[in-house]
């Protein structure tokens, strides 16, 4: 039966004539499995699936501004087992200091840490990756911790490369001061993305991702303001109350596109919507531009919009005018801006035998948020009329990366 | 006879696998492709912190590529 078979094939192919009959008969129900076995034939492999990198890399972060302060380590080592699996482990610590404007005007400034580890293994099995990973957060009043699984998979002569993503976190909330506070939320994030070639000079990249949160989802620190004539300030304050669900949905496109000579453009868009009312649009534009054989540079601008959620006000009518009541800036409406710059010097290590290369790498961001409804109460005024608030933050990442 | 319904199948076996599809950019032309700088996520413990900053502070999430989401940063 078999040999038939690759005789009918060799007939069809040697004569043309009976090419168009010979293909019919190919394709008659009793032979599906020919083309399976067809089908299943290894294609192009020069630029397949791999498994990521073997390197490391110790950065030093910090973010300054709104009265926040954030700095802390981060450690990222990267190993592969054989030629199929890869193993990475991530220690991330954010030190926090807050006199942020909400925090001065309705509680005291406060310090604390945050300290995230992460696992993960790549697998690679011909063109498809998997990977596992776990993380977990912990800080005095919050715990969460993430499981991830993600497949990718190259196909059409390896210029397509697709990837599903599944997450779900389970976080503990508490209230330092308050034993009797405890809370949980349940996360579920749904990823899709494709990474495709369009010509020798440009990839394009387009992702979704669905996330659906269940549980406590605001800050249990933060109260919303409405007019109180009782109160000496004309206002009063009272905790925040959310909802209890939310589902996010974010589009990204990139594209990213090398020039006549040895320089990247990238471009970014996203869309985002959830259903508390949120819409935000985000636009991104990067030069990189290496410099002799060592450096390279980046400068790069983003600009971000959101319209905030319908529940928040940054001055409520009277108390509890509705079910749900936000005053979390983040949830109101907004823009900001960032421009960064970095650059990056390729070093060899001389003195340690076993990296291949390294990187010393230095990044600045100056970001500027103004917000168009909530208001600076630090600077005075009449109740409802006071100055909208607006601030600049620096954000540094100092790190170095080495390969091997 | 080639009918529709057993062409179909056979169309989305094909599709699925890729081997039908004549690749538009060789393998020897991705050279520039391969470069570095065309990276989308070329340092993934840098691009996780610029992430984390984001959400920390703005009220969009999910969608950033490479190293985002599922960080449990509140």
């Amino acid at each position: 039966m078999a040999l038939k078979v690759v005789e009918e094939a060799v007939v069809a192919v040697t004569e043309p004539g009976v090419l168009i009959h010979r293909i019919a008969v190919l394709f008659s129900p009793g032979r599906h499995w020919l083309l399976l076995i067809l089908a299943s034939l290894p294609g192009f492999s020069l630029f397949a699936t791999v498994l990521p990198e073997d390197r490391a890399d110790v950065m030093y972060h910090r973010y300054d501004g709104g009265g926040v302060e954030v700095d802390g380590p981060s450690i990222l080592v990267r190993k592969s087992v054989m030629d199929t699996v890869s193993l990475s482990a991530n220690y991330y610590v954010d030190s926090i200091s807050s006199a942020s404007v909400d925090v001065v005007s309705t509680a005291s400034p406060y310090t604390e840490e945050r300290t995230e580890t992460s696992l993960s293994m790549d697998y690679l099995h011909n063109k498809t990756l998997m990977s596992l990973a776990l993380t977990k957060s912990d800080e005095s009043d919050y715990l969460s911790e993430t499981g991830s699984f993600s497949i990718s998979h190259d196909m059409f002569g390896d210029l397509t490369t697709v990837s599903l993503g599944y997450s779900v976190g389970n976080d503990d909330i508490s209230r330092n001061g308050d034993a009797d506070f405890g809370d949980q939320v349940k996360r579920q994030n749904y990823r899709v993305s494709l990474s495709q070639i369009l010509t020798k000079n440009t990839i394009l990249g387009v992702g979704w991702e669905t996330i659906t949160d269940e549980g406590f989802l605001n800050n249990p620190y933060r109260s919303y303001r409405y007019r109180d004539p009782l109160a000496g300030d004309g206002y009063s304050y009272l905790p925040e109350v959310y909802p209890r669900t939310r589902t996010s949905n974010a589009l990204a496109l990139r594209l990213k596109y090398y020039l006549p000579y040895r320089a990247a453009l990238s471009s970014e868009y996203r869309y985002f919507n959830d259903t508390w009312g949120i819409d935000a649009n985000n636009f991104e534009l990067a030069y990189t531009h290496p410099f002799r054989e060592k450096w390279i540079f980046d400068i790069h601008y983003r600009y971000y919009t959101q319209e905030g959620a319908d529940f928040y006000s940054d001055l409520f009518s009277r108390r509890a005018p509705q079910t749900y009541l936000a005053r979390d800036k983040e949830l109101s409406s907004f823009q900001s801006h960032t421009l960064g710059l970095a650059m990056s010097y390729e070093i060899k290590p001389g003195f340690l035998q076993f990296v291949d290369r390294g990187t010393l790498n230095l990044a600045y961001d100056y970001i500027h948020f103004d917000y168009d409804d909530f208001r600076d109460l630090t600077r005075g005024g009449v109740v409802g009329e006071e100055p909208f608030y607006s601030f600049s933050a620096n954000v540094i990442k100092a790190y170095v990366s080495i390969w091997y | 006879m080639l009918t529709k319904h057993r062409l179909l199948p056979v169309l989305l076996l094909l599709m699925l696998s890729g081997c039908s599809i004549e690749p538009w950019v060789q393998p020897y032309e991705r050279a520039r492709l391969a470069d570095p700088i065309m990276s989308f996520e070329r340092d993934p413990v840098a691009n996780g912190f610029r992430h984390h900053v984001y959400q920390t502070r703005e009220a969009a999430r999910g969608a950033e590529g490479g190293g985002g989401g599922g960080c449990g940063c509140n």
